[in-house]
Parts: structure tokens; sequence; C-alpha cells
């Protein structure tokens, strides 16, 4: 086993299981390395009580501080401080406060340990709980891994408990009474007489307060708040127009940009000519940026017309220079050069994988995340102080590039993150960070707004990694007897950490996550990833590597239980004993009714542990006069303890058709170093008629709360093949499956 | 040459370049940021808005097209005070993840509404297909037009 300090090292941008049990000591000393960050910037008369609570006479403000990019985070994280507040959510304000070590995230650190997400017993949670360590000191700040509610949830509920005890401890002071004859209810302290005082006046008393022993927290039987669905409390913003993402920022005297980028990516723009573009009426100014230019004018359509009529030479990229030569490099990267990690090789696969043995292959593409909102940021630098507005996923990694980019120190760099249109791991990207930073210097004072263009924004991704698995397994009396997979990619985590500066020793666990660490108790069980060189870009696509391995993973099931003859729900629980994984497959086959299919009608079914999740779906095909058509949708999830049912099932079902757009028509192809897709027309997502109605159960059977923005996405594609197998008798072993099949 | 249209009710005189497509004059000319850019092209209807009670791509119309014309916005529709039926039927049904979709989803329900009181599945999906959602709200914005139909009809 690695050294902690390599493994932290090799997985830390990575994340999404729990942070066993509670937290024994007194939350705010846990704080103390970093401090509390609201301390400076206070408006007047406010005050705050530790890192997450601020009070002023208006009222209570709540930091939640990772980023809201529609997984709901700004909700669920404040429920859990106003529960222990014992305030309504519709009574407080929620931001997501400045960018700090202070916000570091714990929970990221322990999807990379070497055992299962079902593993819990002691030396799995122990490592895993020595993860915050590393985390702690290393301050990051980061939204991803599905980590967010399973850092917090210990964290921020102490931090509203240690709120309310300081108010309580206030509120007795000034009355001269034992504070534990006092209650808390609606924003206010109740005193046995009935006296009560609200927080908000009681605010600058509790700032004073120094707690003397360690708070505790509410029972989950006494939840008022969490555990039940809550108006998010971001929906009437976005239902009338009125949110603010950095494109609706307006400052006084603000331009209007635009970048244009070597489309063969990471490689150098050796000239341009910008002489037509600057002639234009509205253009101010052309400025080179990292990769390319940003091109400034007093309207951001009038900066993208010029950009169009700039002339470029760019440098070639470094990396194959299209979708067949990639695909012949990865074909070429199962040597044992190339074997970067093998972490579970149960029984022995070699002596029984003889004779009859099933062999598959099966590919996947290049994913663009493709988010509603193009990348987009904002700058204004002026009196030696650069601010940023951004959507971003590890705002403290963007204050530092930018303090470098810009020659500033870091405590003159302002990250103010703002609502994302869309994130799916797109944001933990840092290329518009580096590009604002450089164009600001250029604005000589002026605020500038930086807006990609959709073909900018689809042709310079960090792509989900295009990957082959090869298979080999065997079957008899009904069984799998052996099942020997083999998965190849280039490394998400060497890429994306790379792109911030760092180097990665170990395996990159992203090549085999969701391939490996199955539940499944076959016998003779091996998985072996190949790290492919790195290529185009790649990073984070919702779920990471689970967005490639469960396809292949699941479809090499499905096709053992069909050799067998076996039922695929019947053959997945006979090599089950996890019973949490047994939950959602029995889930799902009861809510689909999974034995009565209507003519002309089939079923497939898909099952995975994602992120800690235990995670089913069911989906049926129907085959119609113009093609293939989806006709029901079935998911159930477990994870732990369901804070807000309605965002994990909204969650759950965005999750879905993330992976089923993908599944039916996403593909990034390369041809001359560069991609071939630019818009929503030829990398299509699926819209409305395509997606049937989807059913949602969630499940608590596990021990710890688990986190459920990605989850939902691994099963999807191989369900929908499965079910394309069961209808037509054609497996479909190469995403997206449109290339092989019509869809209505 | 300035021109003159009516926003939400109001007269307003735009001083932009003829060609400048309607988005771009409410984002940046009015500052009405409600409506958004997705991709410039009506691949993806986030930048929905009604011209003359027509849900259109207002990145397709040029501003010199909607001289005269009677354009209402997300902003126009209703506000968190005084929802349209459509808002308040994405708020009760929790519509909206992201959101930044969500604008032009609402302003294309409105207009199939206006037409079609009472929408069949059939209808509701024609009419939506050519609005994109990457967080996957599909299932609750077809459930939050049905409600906003009877909410409508309640009127």
């Amino acid at each position: 086993m690695a050294s902690l300090g390599k493994i932290a090292r090799r997985t830390f941008m990575f994340g999404g299981l729990a942070l066993a049990g509670g937290v024994a000591f007194g939350w705010w000393k846990y704080s103390t390395p970093y401090g509390n960050p609201l301390v400076e910037g206070l408006a007047e008369g406010e005050v705050t009580l530790n890192p997450f609570v601020m009070i002023s006479p208006k009222g209570v403000t709540i930091v939640a501080p990772r980023a809201e990019m529609g997984q709901g985070v700004h909700t669920t994280l404040a429920a859990m401080v106003a529960e222990e507040m014992d305030l309504d959510l519709s009574a407080v304000t929620v931001v997501h406060g400045p960018a700090s070590a202070a916000y570091f995230n714990a929970a990221i650190l322990a999807e990379g340990v070497p055992f299962q997400p079902i593993d819990t017993g002691w030396l799995a949670e122990t490592l895993r709980d020595a993860m915050g360590v590393p985390a702690k000191f290393l301050g990051l700040q980061i939204t991803g891994g599905s980590s967010s509610t399973i850092d917090a949830f210990d964290k921020m509920r102490l931090a509203g408990a240690a709120a309310r005890a300081a108010l309580v401890q206030a509120a007795a002071q000034r009355l001269g009474v034992d504070a534990k004859a006092l209650k808390t209810e609606g924003g206010a302290i109740v005193a046995p007489d009935g006296t009560r005082l609200s927080y908000t006046e009681l605010a600058a008393e509790a700032g004073k307060v120094k707690l003397s022993s360690a708070v505790t927290l509410k029972p989950q039987s006494e939840w008022k708040v969490l555990g039940k669905a809550q108006p998010r409390v971001d929906m009437m913003g976005k239902v009338t127009g009125t949110a603010i993402y950095t494109a609706d920022l307006r400052l006084p005297g603000m331009r209007y940009a635009t970048a244009r980028t070597n489309p063969n990516l990471e490689a150098a723009m050796n000239s341009y000519d910008a002489a037509e573009a600057l002639a234009m009426p509205g253009v101010e100014k052309v400025v080179p940026v990292p990769g390319g230019v940003a091109v400034v004018a007093n309207s951001t359509w009038v900066a993208m017309q010029a950009a169009q009529a700039i002339t470029f030479d760019w440098a070639k990229a470094s990396y194959p220079a299209d979708s067949a030569a990639i695909s012949q490099v990865l074909a070429d990267s199962f040597t044992a050069e190339r074997q970067d990690s093998r972490n579970r090789n149960d029984g022995d696969v070699d002596a029984v994988l003889t004779g009859d043995v099933f062999e598959a292959a099966y590919s996947v593409p290049y994913l663009a995340h493709a988010t509603m909102e193009t990348q987009t940021a904002a700058a204004w630098l002026h009196d030696g102080a650069l601010t940023i507005w951004v959507g971003n996923q590890i705002p403290t990694q963007a204050a530092i590039e930018a303090a470098a980019i810009a020659g500033l120190p870091l405590e003159k760099v302002k990250i103010e993150i703002q609502q994302m249109g869309g994130g799916f791991g797109r944001r933990l990207e840092m290329d518009v960070i580096r590009q604002i930073a450089t164009l600001v210097l250029a604005m000589e004072g002026a605020p500038v707004l930086l807006t990609w263009t959709r073909e900018e924004d689809m042709t310079h991704d960090a792509y989900r990694p295009a990957a082959l698995a090869r298979f080999r397994g065997k079957v008899a009396e009904g069984g799998a007897v052996a099942f020997d997979l083999k998965t190849c990619s280039s490394g998400v985590i060497q890429s994306q950490v790379g792109r911030l500066g760092y180097s990665v020793p170990g395996p990159d666990s992203s090549i085999v996550q969701g391939a490996w660490d199955q539940p499944y108790g076959f016998a003779n069980y091996r998985v072996t990833g190949y790290r492919a060189p790195p290529m185009v870009p790649v990073g984070s696509w919702r779920s990471v590597g689970s967005s490639q391995n469960t396809f292949f993973h699941e479809t090499a099931v499905d096709e053992l239980a069909h050799l067998a003859g076996v039922d695929p729900i019947t053959f997945r629980l006979a090599h089950l004993t996890h019973e949490p994984s047994r939950k959602v497959l029995q889930a799902v086959a009861e809510m689909s009714d999974w034995g009565n299919v209507a003519p002309n009608r089939a079923r497939g079914v898909a099952f995975c542990v994602s992120f800690g999740v235990c995670s089913a779906q069911v989906i049926e095909v129907e085959d119609g006069p113009s093609g293939l058509r989806m006709t029901g949708a079935w998911a159930a999830v477990d994870v732990g303890i369901a804070l807000d049912p309605g965002i994990i099932e909204a969650q759950v079902m965005g999750a879905m058709v993330y992976g089923l757009s993908a599944a039916v028509r996403g593909e990034i192809t390369l041809a001359e170093g560069q991609v071939q897709q630019a818009t929503f027309w030829d990398y299509e997502p699926l819209r409305m008629p395509q997606m049937p109605q989807i059913e949602v159960r969630i499940l608590e059977d596990l021990p710890h709360i688990r986190g459920i923005g990605e989850p939902g996405t691994p099963p999807a594609a191989p369900a929908l093949g499965n079910a394309i197998f069961a209808l037509t008798g054609k497996r479909l072993r190469d995403l997206p499956f449109a290339n092989s099949v019509r869809f209505a | 040459m300035p021109i003159t249209l009516t926003v939400n009710g109001t007269s307003q005189t735009l001083d932009l370049p003829d060609a400048m497509p309607l988005l771009w004059a409410l984002r940046e000319g009015l500052n009405l940021t409600g409506t958004k850019f997705g991709c410039g092209i009506a691949s993806c209807g986030a930048c929905t808005v009604h011209l003359n009670g027509e849900a259109v791509r207002s990145c397709q119309v040029a501003l010199s097209d909607a001289a005269g014309a009677d354009v209402v916005t997300i902003e126009g529709l209703g506000t968190p005070a005084a929802l349209h039926a459509v808002q308040a039927a994405w708020n009760a049904g929790q519509v909206a993840q992201c959101g930044y979709c969500q604008s032009g989803q609402i302003m294309q329900a409105a207009g199939l509404l206006a037409v079609t009181p009472d929408p069949t599945d059939a209808e509701i999906d024609a009419a939506m297909e050519g609005n994109l959602c990457r967080c996957g709200t599909y299932p609750r914005i077809r459930a939050a037009i049905k409600d906003a139909a009877v909410r409508l009809k309640g009127v």
C-alpha cells in the first residue's frame, strides 16, 4: 500500500467518499488554522459567529462555500446550519462567501483510497478519515466528487450548533438566567417567562461569547428542516430571470470581450492578423491571452463578430491528429509497460479462463461538458487590487493563479464565485481564469466581461477521455465464474492536476474508477487499468471514470447473464451480497414491474456503486416506425441519509438525462488536430421529446451519508444498451449508440 | 439610426447597430439580463422572448427587424411579487437546477399555453423541442406546464 502522503497527493483532486463518524471535538478549534475569513468585509452592525454564520440587524446570512451549479448545494448546506439554529430556511440569506482555505473540502480526497466504496471496515475508514488532514492543510476549497454534503454534514451542522450556543449564552447573560433554561425557535431565544430575544438583537453580544465546551448536534429524529424537500433558495430568482450569473454583471464603464484560442488544443499561437477586426466599429483592442487572443469591444456581439475576422497562424497539436490515430494509441496501450493498476485480483482468473471463454471489446468517445452557460468571467483591476467574478469550482486555486499572472500579492485578489449555468466538472478548469487575469492587465482600470462563444466552448474543453475496454469472462451453471476487465484511457488526474502545475505519482485512480470497486462477488475477478499517454486534454466529466467504466462493466455483466441464460436482475442479485446494493436493484425491479413488459418493448438494467452511492436504473425502449424510442425510466439510489429528497430526485433525473444524452448521440471527434463538433447541432443533447418520464426512489440503508451529483449518470448508458439488446438482439459495444441504430 | 420598440410595455429607443441581434440589445443595451446567450444560432432556446406575442429566438432577430415590435422578456412576464402562472408553476414544481435555460423554457411554455391552453403531451414535446436543458429538468418542465395550464384556467 502506498504511504499516506503519496495517496494524498495522487488523489487530491477527487473525492466522494465519506469521512466516517462524528467530530468529537469543538468545531471552532478545528477551523483555527485558517481563522474566519468573514471578519474582514463585515457590514456596519454585522457580526460573524464563525466562518459559516453572519448576523446583522437585517437577519442571518449563511455561507454555503461550495459552487452552486444547479445541484442545489446552497439549499442543502444552508439547511444544515438552519436546522441547528432552529431557523426556517426562508428566513435566511445564503451566499457563497469568499474564497478561503477555511472552506477546505476534506471529503474530496477520500475517493482515491484503495478500498471499495462499500468497505466500511476499520482500515478503510481510518484511511478515509486521514484524508481530511491533508485537505485541511492544503486548504483546498473545491466543489466536486459528489463530496459537498459529505464534507459539510458535520462541519456545517456544528457551525449552526455553535452559533446557536453562542446566541443562547448571550441571552443567558443578558437575562441573568441559566442557558439550559432557554429554548430557540423561529430565529429567537425564548426564556421560561416567555421573553423573546431575536438573534439579530443578540448578535453583537453573541460575537463576544467564548464557548467553553463542545456543542452537541440534534438527533436526526428532531430534524425539522433536514430530511424534507425544501423550496430551493435560488428558485425564485431562476424563474423570474433575476438570478445573476457572471455574464449578467454590469459595472460602470464595463467593456465586453470574447476569446479565440488555438483549436489545436494546448498548442501555441504563432501569429495573428487583427487588422480587419480592429477596423470594425465598436472594436477597441485585441489582447494576446494564453493560447490566442481576446477581442475587446463595446458589446459582446461586436467582439464575437470581430474575433471571427481575425486570421491566425496556429501551432500544431502534440497529440495524434485524428480520432482513428487516437484509438490506435489506446489500442496499443494494453501492455505490461502501460499497466497502471490492478486493484482487484480475486481468485485465479487465468486458471479459469480457458476453453470456452467469452470475449468482447468496448469503446467510448471523448465527450464535451457543454454547459448551457459558456465559459465566462468578469474582472476589474483598479487601485492595486483585482476582483474576478466567475463560476469556478476551485476558487482558492483561481486566486493563486490570478495573483501570479497579475503580479499581485494574494490578499489583493478577490474571487467572487457566481451562480453557474451548469458545471458537470467543466469549471474545475483554470483556462478562463488565466485569460481574464491576462486580459484585465490591458484594460487600464476598466472592468471587462469575457464571454466565450458556443463554438469556442465546445472546441476548447477538458474532455471526458476516449476509452477502450477488453473483456473476457466465463459462465457455468447459471453464474459467472470469471470476470476479467481491462480498461484503458489517458489519466484524468494526470491531465487535470498537470494543468494546475502538479505532478502525480502513483496510479491514476480515474482510469479504473467504477471498474475495480464494484461489490460483485465473482470468485475469479480481475480489473486492470492501462494508462494511455496524454493526448487531448481530459478532465472531470460528471462521474469521471465511472462514466466509461460502468458502461464497460455493466454491459459485460449483462453479456454474461445472457450467456448463462439468466434474467439480468436475477443474475446480478446472485452475485451481490452487499445488502444496500441488492435493495436498489430490487427497487427498480419493483418500480418498473420488471417482468411485465408491453409487446414491442423491452427493458435493460444497470447497477453500480458510484461515489459510494448504490445506483440502479431500468430503461425501457420501443421499436417504432421512425426508430427506437425510450418509453420508461426508473432509478433507485441509496444515499445513506437523504437530506433533501426533492433535490436528490432532481439530481438523479438530471444525471440520468446527462448520461443518456451521451449514450445516444454524444461524441467528440478530431480531425487535423481539431475538435469537429462546435455547436448543439453537431453535439446535440437529448431534447424533451426523446426523454420519457423518470421515476426515482431514494433508499437510506447505507451506514453513511453520500453525495448525489454524479451517481445517477453511470448506469444510464449500459441500461439503455442492455435494453436495446433485449429488444433487438443487437449488442451495442461502442458509444454513442446512434452510430449503430436509429433513434426516433 | 436609433430604433424604437416596446419592451415589457415601455417604449425604448436604442442607438445600436441595425444588425445587432435583439438578444444583445436586450442584454447589453437595456441590461435586461434574464434573457440568456446559449449558442447564437437558435439551437438551444435560452434566448427565447415573445415578439408580438410569439415565442422567438432573440439571437435570430436583428434589432432593425424588431423596430416597432412589442417585445416581452422574462422580466416582463412576471415578477417575484407577481408571478405569471407559468412562473408560479415552475416555482411550485421546483423545476430549475442551474437555471440558465429556464427563462427561455418559461417564455416558450407561456407562448405555447397562450395559443394551446390545454396541451397534450405530444403538443408539449413539440413546442418545447427547441429548448435544451443540460441539467435534464425535462420531466419537471412537463409537469409544470400541465400545472400552469390548470392555473391559467383558474384565472
